[in-house]
C-alpha cells in the first residue's frame, strides 16, 4: 500500500473526530489573555450618527459592556434577545462594535431585531477587533471604571453566563 | 390505514435494500451469475416500495390526515394544495423520504441504462447504491419515521413554516436533492471500479454522463435556492454563505472538478486515482452536508428540529461510508497505475490546475463552514465567520481559475507551447482588457473592482470565441456544415463556460453598483433611488387563503413619467409565527427594482426599503446556461450510440476508441 493514499482517509478521520465532538458541545467561556489588562483604546464613528465619534475615553469612570456584532453573524441572532432584555433593565451601558459590516445592513438589522446599544460604533475594517483579539463574532467584553477588561464572553452570551457571571461581576464593579 | 401501508412499504424497501447491497457484490466477487443477476430486479422492486411509501406520505398530506404527527406539525387545513404537496418534504422526516426516493430513482435509472455494462460492474454499482440506501432507510425507520401517528388527533395542523410557503418550495428541494443524491452514481461507479480493480478509461466513460446529469440538476437546484432567498427574505441578498447553502455548494465545486477530471481520464487515461478520489469526495460532501443540516451542530437559518441521536446515527453512517471508501481507495488505488505522460504546459496541466483550484475553493468553504465547530470543539467558544471570510478567500481562487478557463480549451493535449497560446489568444486578451477598462465609464462611475470583474468575464467570452472560431475553421466547409460538425458536448462546454462569464458579470455589477435606501415614509413621501422616484401611497389590508396581509402601494416614476406600481406585502399567517415579508420586484435584463416593507413607525408611516440591483438576474441566468450546457452535452450523439458500440467492441478496444 502506498502511504500517500492514506492522506484522504487521515483528513477524514480528523474531520469525523471534530464532528463527533461538535455533537456534544455547548457554548462555554474561556479565559482570555486580555483579562486584567487595560482595554485597547479606540475612537470610532458612530453607526447612527456618522458625524460623531465615541471612544474608550468617553466611557472612563463607567462600568460598561462592549458587544462585538454584525448583521451577517448568525450566532448574534441567538444572543440578541438577551441583550435587548438587558438593555431594558438599564443596569449597564452597552456599546456595540459593529464589526466588518455595511452601515446600512447594520442599521437595518437593529431596526428588525431591536437595538440594545447605548451607542454603536463602526469598525468597518476590523482594526479595533484585531486590537481586542476578536477572532469571530459575537464576543462581549466587560470593562471596569478604570478601563480594564474584567471579563470576556466568546460566542453568544447565554442566560446562564449572564445571570451567574456577568451580572454579579457588574454589580461588584459598580460598587467599587 | 394509508400511513401504515407506507410504513410497511418502507420496511419492505429496507429488506430489499439489504439484499441489493449484499448478494450482487458478493456474487461479483465470487463470480456467481445468479447472485449478480439479482441486482436489477431487486433495485427496481426497492424503487417500487419507496415510491409507494412516498405516495402514502403525499396522500396523507394532501388529505390533511392530522393523525399523522408529521402532517400535524407541518401542514394545516387552510394550506393551499400545492404547499400541502410541497410540505411532504418540508420536515426533517419528509426530506429524508425525498432523499431515499431520489436515491432509488437514480438506482432505477442505472438498472435500466446499464445493459451495456459488464455484469460484475453493474452488480457492484447497483450493490453499492443499495448499501447507501440501507443506511438511509435504517436511519428513517429508527429515528425519523415519517408515518408516526399522533393521539389524540388534533383538530388542525400547526402549518408549514411560512418561509416555506412559496412556489420555490415546490421545485427547489427536488432539484437540489436530485443533484446531491445523483453524485451517488459516480460514487458507486468509483467504488465498483475499485472493488473490481479495473480503473481504466471505460470506467470514466460510464460514469461521465451520470455525473453531468447530477451536476446539471444540482446547478439548477442551487440557482433556484439563491433566487428564492433573494425574493423571499426581504433584504435583497442572493447568497448568504449559510451552512446549508455551503452544504450544497461544496459538492457542486467538487462535482465541477470531477466533470473536468473525468474528461481527462476518459480521453487520455491519466488522473485515474485522482478522479476516483474526486468521485468519492463529491458524494462524501453530499453526505457531510446532510449531516450538517440534520444534526444541528451548526447554527443556520435553515436548521430543522434537531436531535443528537440522529446526529450520532448519521455520523456513524458517514464514518462507515466515507471511511470505508477512503480505506478501499488507500488499498486499491495504487494498483491502478499511472496513465499517459504529459508536459508542464498542456491541456492536462490546465485541467489539473482547474481541479486543484476548485478543490481549494471547496476546502475553504468547508473550513469556513466548520470553523465555528472546530473552535467550539477546542473549547474556544461558538463563533460565526461570515461573508468577509468567504469573499476574501474566493476572489484570489477564482481569478486564476477563470483565466485558465480561457486558456485550457485551446491548449493541446499532452504538449502545448506558451508562445503559441499567447499568439492565438492575443486578440482575446486585447479585446477583454480594452472593454473592461472602457465599459465601466458608461455607468458614470469607474470602479477598479468592476473593471477587474468585467475583465475576467470578457476574457472568458473572448477566449471561448477564439476557440470556437479555430475549431470551426479547421472543420472546413461552409458555416452550416462547420457548425454541424462539432459535437453537442462541445457546444455544451461552450455554453457552460459562457454561463460562468454571464454569472461573473452579474456578480460584478450588482456588487459594484447596487444602491439601497431604507427610509421612513409617510403617505405621499417620495424617495430617489437610481434615477427612479418612488412614492408611497399608503397601505391596505388584504386577505390571503391562510394569512392576513398589509399591502403597500409604491408608485414608481422616472423623469416625471409613470413607470409602474409595486405592491410589497407584510404577511401574518393564521397559524402564527413571525410576519413574512413579500418583496415587490420589477425584474429586467439590466437590473431589478426591489421594494420591501420594514416595520410600521409611529404616525402611520412605514420603513420602506428600496434597492436597485443592476444585472442581478444575470447571476441566475448564468447558472441556467451552465445547466443547459450540461444537458446539451448529455444529448451528444456518442451517448445515444454508446450502447451499440459497447456491444460490438471488446473492453480494451472500447477504451481506445474513446480516444
Amino acid at each position: 500500500m502506498n502511504r500517500r493514499m492514506l492522506i484522504p482517509l487521515a483528513i477524514f478521520v480528523a474531520l469525523a473526530g471534530f464532528l463527533f465532538a461538535g455533537l456534544w458541545r455547548d457554548p462555554r467561556e474561556v479565559p482570555s489573555p486580555l483579562i486584567g489588562k487595560p482595554a485597547p483604546a479606540f475612537k470610532l464613528t458612530q453607526l447612527h450618527a456618522p458625524q460623531q465619534m465615541l471612544g474608550t475615553s468617553d466611557m472612563k469612570g463607567k462600568v460598561w459592556l462592549m458587544n462585538v456584532w454584525a448583521s451577517w453573524c448568525v450566532s448574534c441572532r441567538e444572543e440578541h434577545p438577551l441583550l435587548v432584555a438587558l438593555a431594558k433593565e438599564n443596569i449597564v451601558p452597552i456599546v456595540g462594535l459593529n464589526y466588518k459590516d455595511e452601515p446600512a445592513a447594520g442599521m437595518r438589522w437593529l431596526t428588525d431585531n431591536g437595538d440594545p446599544y447605548t451607542t454603536s460604533v463602526m469598525d468597518r475594517d476590523g482594526r479595533v477587533g484585531i486590537d481586542f483579539g476578536v477572532y469571530g463574532v459575537p464576543e462581549t467584553f466587560l470593562i471596569d471604571k478604570a478601563g480594564t477588561i474584567r471579563y470576556k464572553q466568546i460566542g453568544p452570551i447565554t442566560e446562564d453566563a449572564l445571570r451567574k457571571k456577568i451580572l454579579p461581576l457588574i454589580n461588584e464593579l459598580q460598587k467599587s | 390505514m394509508i400511513p401504515e401501508l407506507g410504513h410497511l412499504a418502507l420496511i419492505l424497501a429496507f429488506l430489499l435494500a439489504i439484499v441489493q447491497g449484499t448478494l450482487p457484490i458478493a456474487g461479483a466477487a465470487r463470480r456467481i451469475p445468479s447472485w449478480m443477476a439479482l441486482a436489477r430486479p431487486v433495485a427496481q422492486g426497492q424503487f417500487l416500495f419507496i415510491a409507494i411509501a412516498w405516495g402514502c406520505l403525499a396522500y396523507s398530506f394532501l388529505s390533511s390526515d392530522f393523525s399523522v404527527l408529521n402532517v400535524a406539525t407541518n401542514s394545516n387545513s387552510q394550506l393551499p394544495i400545492q404547499y400541502r404537496f410541497a410540505a411532504t418534504w418540508g420536515s426533517h422526516e419528509g426530506s429524508m423520504m425525498l432523499w431515499v426516493l431520489m436515491l432509488s430513482s437514480w438506482t432505477l435509472a442505472v438498472s435500466i441504462k446499464s445493459r451495456h455494462l459488464p455484469d460484475e460492474m453493474a452488480a457492484r454499482v447497483i450493490g453499492v447504491m443499495g448499501l447507501v440506501s440501507v443506511g438511509f432507510l435504517l436511519f428513517m425507520l429508527t429515528t425519523s419515521n415519517p408515518f408516526e401517528r399522533l393521539f389524540p388527533v388534533p383538530a388542525d395542523g400547526r402549518d408549514l413554516n411560512p418561509l416555506l410557503q412559496d412556489p420555490g418550495m415546490v421545485i427547489h428541494p427536488p432539484m437540489l436533492y436530485m443533484g446531491y443524491v445523483g453524485f451517488s452514481v459516480a460514487f458507486a461507479f468509483a467504488i465498483g471500479a475499485l472493488l473490481g480493480g479495473r480503473l481504466d478509461a471505460t470506467w470514466a466513460r460510464w460514469s461521465r454522463p451520470w455525473t453531468t446529469l447530477a451536476w446539471s440538476f444540482l446547478t439548477i437546484g442551487i440557482m433556484l435556492g439563491s433566487w428564492w432567498a433573494y425574493y423571499t427574505l426581504g433584504w435583497g441578498g442572493w447568497w448568504f454563505w449559510d451552512p446549508v447553502e455551503n452544504a450544497s455548494f461544496m459538492p457542486w465545486l467538487v462535482g465541477t472538478a470531477l466533470l473536468h477530471s473525468l474528461a481527462v481520464t476518459e480521453k487520455r487515461g491519466t488522473f485515474r486515482n485522482w478522479t476516483v478520489l474526486l468521485a468519492i469526495c463529491a458524494f462524501s460532501l453530499s453526505l457531510i452536508g446532510t449531516f450538517l443540516v440534520r444534526s444541528g451542530v451548526l447554527t443556520s437559518v435553515h436548521a430543522f428540529a434537531t436531535d443528537p441521536r440522529r446526529g450520532v446515527f448519521i455520523l456513524a453512517f458517514l464514518v462507515i461510508v466515507i471511511g470505508g471508501s477512503l480505506t478501499l481507495y488507500a488499498i486499491r488505488a495504487p494498483k491502478v497505475g499511472v496513465g499517459a505522460r504529459f508536459d508542464l504546459v498542456s491541456r492536462e496541466m490546465a485541467l489539473l490546475a482547474n481541479n486543484v483550484l476548485l478543490i481549494a475553493a471547496a476546502g475553504s468553504v468547508l473550513l469556513g463552514t466548520l470553523y465555528p465547530l472546530f473552535i467550539d470543539a477546542l473549547n474556544l467558544g461558538k463563533l460565526s465567520v461570515g461573508p468577509p471570510y468567504f469573499d476574501s478567500v474566493f476572489v484570489p481562487l477564482m481569478t486564476p481559475l477563470f483565466f485558465l478557463m480561457g486558456v485550457g480549451p485551446l491548449a493541446r493535449w499532452k504538449q502545448a507551447s506558451i508562445p503559441d497560446l499567447a499568439q492565438r489568444l492575443r486578440w482575446a486578451a486585447v479585446v477583454s482588457v480594452v472593454t473592461a477598462v472602457l465599459l465601466p465609464f458608461a455607468t458614470g462611475e469607474w470602479k477598479l473592482g468592476v473593471a477587474f470583474g468585467l475583465l475576467l468575464a470578457f476574457w472568458i467570452v473572448a477566449a471561448t470565441f477564439t476557440g470556437v472560431r479555430e475549431r470551426l475553421r479547421s472543420a472546413g466547409g461552409g458555416l452550416p456544415a462547420q457548425l454541424r460538425r462539432q459535437p453537442r458536448s462541445y457546444w455544451g462546454m461552450v455554453l457552460a463556460h459562457l454561463g460562468i462569464a454571464v454569472c461573473v458579470v452579474g456578480i460584478t455589477m450588482v456588487k459594484g453598483y447596487e444602491t439601497e435606501r431604507d427610509v421612513k415614509m409617510n403617505v405621499g413621501d417620495t424617495v430617489n433611488v437610481a434615477r427612479y422616484v418612488f412614492r408611497f401611497d399608503g397601505v391596505v389590508p388584504q386577505r390571503g387563503p391562510n394569512y392576513q396581509a398589509t399591502r403597500g402601494t409604491i408608485v414608481v416614476s422616472r423623469n416625471g413619467t409613470y413607470v409602474e406600481t409595486l405592491y410589497p406585502e407584510k404577511r401574518l399567517y393564521n397559524a402564527g409565527g413571525n410576519p413574512m415579508t413579500n418583496a415587490a420586484i420589477d425584474s429586467g435584463p439590466f437590473g431589478d427594482i426591489y421594494v420591501s416593507m420594514g416595520e410600521p413607525v409611529d404616525g402611520g408611516g412605514w420603513i420602506i426599503r428600496v434597492y436597485s440591483k443592476p444585472f442581478i438576474t444575470w447571476v441566475w441566468f448564468g447558472f441556467i446556461m451552465m445547466a443547459i450546457g450540461g444537458f446539451l452535452a448529455l444529448s451528444d450523439r456518442r451517448y445515444r450510440i454508446q450502447t451499440q458500440r459497447d456491444a460490438v467492441l471488446p473492453r480494451g478496444a472500447a477504451a481506445k476508441g474513446a480516444q
